[in-house]
């Protein structure tokens, strides 16, 4: 392991919690609605990070508890069942119904998993009912995505086939790309978790072999150890240098070559570094801040320094798993600062005597700091953005390059006034 | 337990996080788990505030609740304290900490800190957004004046001529993520100005605590948000005596009555009558012959109870539409919307719930939507133009440029706000008309785009349902055909006219003779 500083921080956080990740995985399943038994807050949560107006009804939604809810537990239960009952008949397409946990579901300690019990009973064979907690007394953005997974994992059937299961949501276009190249390689059964169906859920067993595409799955690959599977220990496929390595421990765990592999991918590293030039331009030798968020902050790191020269100055990151991240941080430079954990006030302190040329930062932050003549990129791009994979390498660096170019025009002195 | 899919109002908390940002020299501690920060986009990203929110999120984790939240949140205050210094601490909490009583605001009073200190509870499972800013700006009032209560006469609101000054006013409610709150605090200063009376304090918006304590130098409340000031007024009104508005300056007749209000309410002469019918353009707009059209055109109104009312007051009697559906998310306003509402013969809308004002659009088959940002797209699917008049905020409605909605040039404003629409309509309908021209390029997109209703969709979605219906309607051949000769954005309305015509008599086809039969019925 490369020697990288791992420091630790608490306090006050600037981060989303786990019920964020409902706005891509309600796209990545359209046959499935989440609803948050939660409050008011979370319901303005989700639509204000969401976007939600553009939908005439989006299939996710909050049961909202009241005062009523709280004074006993059973009528709360009821409640639920009633609900569930009106969304179900309104939504009869839907297929999986999520239900999610939230802080105040968890400090009243509604038992969510005994009402999906109940109501599988009750609409058996036609709706199917997990349930997760995406409160932010427990999980953190990423983590609610883990949380669904997981809650998944029991409704997979068992197969001994062997096969490559991608695992994290990925954009279908990037998916779509990542399996031609693996049948290109000589690797023809692959599937997905999630997969685009919540209904068509991979069967999984001793010969399936877990390639992990999201590096934020700490529990759901617990899980999938415990169901037999192997775990392909591999960087996470963002540029061109971890998107490399990835698909080779991949063609290693199916004994194909690695002159193979090249022979598949040079062609695209080639078209990819071409592309990535002109964003290196930008990028070099600039100062990089990334405050905590999505959990993809140290394959960020990893890419900015290592393809585009950016230097290192903080690395922050909500929660870090040194197991599964180990692959990534063995290809950090020595010495990076990662920083787990937040005191929002201690950072920026830290982000304004740094100077840094670029903060990676949640919504909250981003304006301020342009307002300080920080320049910043936010974070929550990069869980809706296609950034996988070699072909994307470039576009995933014109993420970080692009508010540095603009402000390069804006404060461009050149301009022939007469 | 309420299912919501959408709410036109946050928590009461992110109302108190409004009064809080909009003022200085004051912080929130806020009792929250990190997930509650999301609030900050609200103003950094929808206001594109250059500062984060004064606010302090505890951040407490499942494993602090075995343990002592208590002691993180005076961790949490003593930071807060020490690294912003504020004049006046809010303390509060989020849904979650309302349910581990913690009691934040007395813990914070427990620390002997010399500042005024507001605990703020506010009841998360029962109240919303608005609520919640009007019970902060009232706490925090109530707190920095109280020791002023007692030793202070009633205010006389005639004082100013005895002390030899102009007349003094505060203008209250204003707020961030308020709508055009930023603008119409510069235009009725503006107005006050030119009627000689000065404005004393503007709050919350850039308020600091030292101005909320120099409220009691005016002699009365402008309540320019009822949603947001009334309580505060009424409590300023009970304890020094000062009178406030009740007339919301949005309009050309409410703006008059507005500032004759204020002159009443002060014993000023009210000097320059006249000229105030010809401050704005909105009256000769509205007259000139190229305005007839809007005559009778049928609108619907929703939106927060400030805003609707007076929507609905100017549509009727400034620009000559017909209100044929007017509602309020603000429970909190519900029985003066109801009044308004029963004015214009109609039933209000009170609801959060926005598939219902979707289906009370339809019913209502407006030409024109007035509403939020939700009836905005409620009204893009219909093919309906719309224009927005009320919170909740979107981006685009903290324009750039100067466009408030109150005074003169707010009237100006909503003019060309509800007008460009329609006129927009009007274009459409002449599509409409000239689509056979061989001139006419296929394809000529209009600002509906592709959702704007056709004939086809018209006739096509509704088959199906013709032919299952209980009622058994048909429409023949020569109906259809009529229908599809009349101008789209009243078509909908002809249809169903039409039907309930046929239902009435008992006719199972409609021809196109019923549709004028229908016709000549119904006018």
């Amino acid at each position: 392991m490369s020697k990288v500083k791992f420091n630790k921080e608490t306090g006050p956080r600037e981060v989303f919690c786990g019920l964020t990740s409902i706005v891509w995985l309600h796209r990545r399943m359209p046959d499935a609605f989440f609803l948050v038994v939660g409050s008011r807050t979370c319901a303005h949560l989700i639509q204000s990070a969401a976007g939600v107006m553009i939908f005439a009804e989006p299939r996710f939604g909050t049961a909202i508890l009241e005062e009523k809810d709280l004074a006993g537990l059973a009528d709360a239960h009821e409640e639920l069942d009633r609900v569930v009952n009106d969304l179900i008949a309104r939504r009869p397409e839907i297929k999986t119904l999520f239900l999610v946990g939230s802080c105040p579901s968890e400090v009243i300690k509604l038992d969510l998993a005994t009402v999906a019990e109940k109501l599988n009973k009750r609409f058996l064979g036609q709706v199917r009912f997990v349930n997760y907690s995406g409160s932010g007394i427990e999980t953190t953005f990423t983590q609610g995505e883990d949380g669904a997974l997981k809650a998944l994992i029991p409704l997979m059937e068992s197969s001994n086939e062997e096969k490559l299961l991608l695992v994290g949501t990925l954009a279908n276009n990037v998916e779509d790309r990542f399996k031609k190249i693996f049948r290109n390689l000589g690797i023809s059964n692959i599937e997905s978790f999630p997969p685009r169906q919540s209904t068509e859920l991979p069967k999984i067993g001793k010969n399936t072999k877990v390639l992990l595409t999201q590096p934020y799955l700490s529990d759901t690959v617990r899980d999938l150890k415990h169901r037999g599977c192997e775990i392909i220990s591999a960087p996470f496929p963002l540029g061109i240098e971890g998107s490399t390595k990835w698909f080779l421990a991949a063609a290693k765990a199916f004994k194909i070559s690695e002159l193979k592999v090249h022979e598949i991918i040079s062609p695209l590293i080639n078209r990819a570094k071409l592309a990535l030039d002109a964003h290196k331009e930008i990028l070099k030798g600039k100062r990089l801040f990334l405050l905590p968020e999505s959990q993809l902050e140290i394959s960020l790191a990893r890419f900015l320094h290592n393809e585009c020269e950016m230097d290192l100055i903080e690395v922050g990151t909500p929660y870090l798993n040194k197991d599964l991240m180990k692959e990534e941080i063995n290809l950090l430079p020595d010495n990076t600062k990662i920083v787990e954990g937040q005191h929002v006030e201690k950072q920026l302190d830290r982000v304004r005597e740094s100077n840094p040329d670029l903060v990676v930062c949640g919504m909250g932050l981003a304006n301020p700091l342009e307002a300080e003549g920080i320049s910043t990129k936010w974070s929550i791009e990069m869980v809706f953005s296609p950034i996988h994979g070699i072909d994307q390498a470039a576009d995933l660096a014109g993420l970080f390059s692009k508010p540095l170019k603009r402000n390069q025009i804006l404060t461009s002195k050149t301009l022939v006034t007469h | 337990m309420e299912l919501t899919l959408w709410t036109y109002e946050g928590p009461p908390h992110v109302g108190a996080m409004r009064i809080a940002s909009s003022m200085k020299e004051i912080h929130y501690v806020l009792h929250a788990p990190q997930g509650d920060t999301y609030a900050d986009l609200l103003f950094t990203m929808i206001e594109r505030r250059g500062q984060r929110p004064p606010v302090t999120y505890t951040t407490f984790q499942a494993r602090d609740l075995g343990g002592d939240t208590a002691e993180l949140v005076k961790k949490n205050i003593k930071e807060a304290v020490e690294r912003f210094k504020p004049k006046t601490l809010l303390v509060g909490e989020s849904c979650t900490a309302e349910l581990i009583q913690d009691q934040p605001g007395a813990l914070a009073k427990g620390m002997g800190f010399d500042m005024p200190i507001v605990n703020l509870e506010l009841p998360a499972y029962s109240k919303k957004e608005n609520w919640g800013a009007s019970e902060t700006l009232y706490q925090l009032t109530r707190t920095l004046l109280k020791e002023k209560v007692s030793s202070s006469d009633k205010i006389n609101p005639f004082r100013w001529r005895e002390l030899g000054r102009r007349p003094k006013v505060n203008i209250l409610g204003p707020s961030l993520l308020g709508f055009r709150c930023r603008d119409d605090v510069i235009e009725i200063q503006r107005i006050l100005s030119e009627q000689g009376i000065d404005t004393n304090v503007v709050a919350p918006l850039g308020a600091s605590p030292d101005d909320i304590e120099r409220l009691i130098d005016a002699e009365i409340n402008i309540c320019l948000y009822k949603e947001i000031a009334e309580a505060s007024c009424e409590w300023l009104k009970r304890n020094f005596g000062m009178e406030y508005t009740n007339t919301i300056p949005i309009g050309i007749k409410n703006t008059i009555e507005f500032i004759n209000e204020v002159h009443e309410k002060l014993d000023l002469p009210l000097t320059n009558k006249e000229e105030l019918e010809n401050k704005s353009k909105l009256p000769w707009y509205s007259k000139s012959v190229d305005s007839n059209y809007l005559t009778g055109k049928r609108v619907f109104i929703f939106g927060d109870g400030t805003h609707a009312i007076a929507a609905a007051k100017i549509a009727k009697e400034e620009l000559g539409f017909e209100v044929v559906g007017l509602g309020t998310y603000s429970r909190e306003m519900a029985r003066q919307v109801r009044a308004s509402a029963k004015d214009l013969n109609l039933e209000a809308l009170i609801t959060n719930n926005y598939l219902e004002v979707e289906d009370a659009m339809k019913k209502a088959a407006p030409e024109l939507v007035l509403g939020t940002q939700m009836e905005r797209h409620s009204a893009k699917r219909l093919g309906i133009p719309c224009s927005v008049i009320s919170t909740p905020m979107h981006v685009q409605d903290v324009p750039a440029r100067y466009s408030p909605q109150m005074g003169w040039e707010g009237a100006n404003v909503i003019f060309d706000d509800w007008v460009h629409p329609l006129m927009m309509g009007l274009e459409e309908h002449l599509i409409d008309m000239f689509k056979h021209d061989f001139e006419f390029v296929d394809g000529h997109q209009s600002h509906l785009g592709h959702t704007a209703t056709n004939t086809k969709d018209i006739l096509n979605s509704d088959e199906k349902k013709e032919k299952n219906g209980k009622e058994g309607i048909i429409w023949t051949e020569s109906g259809r055909a009529e229908l599809t000769k009349v101008p789209f954005f009243v078509r909908g309305k002809v249809k169903t006219n039409t039907e309930k015509y046929a239902i009435l008599r008992g006719i199972p086809e409609i021809s196109d003779e019923t549709l004028y039969d229908a016709k000549a019925y119904f006018s």
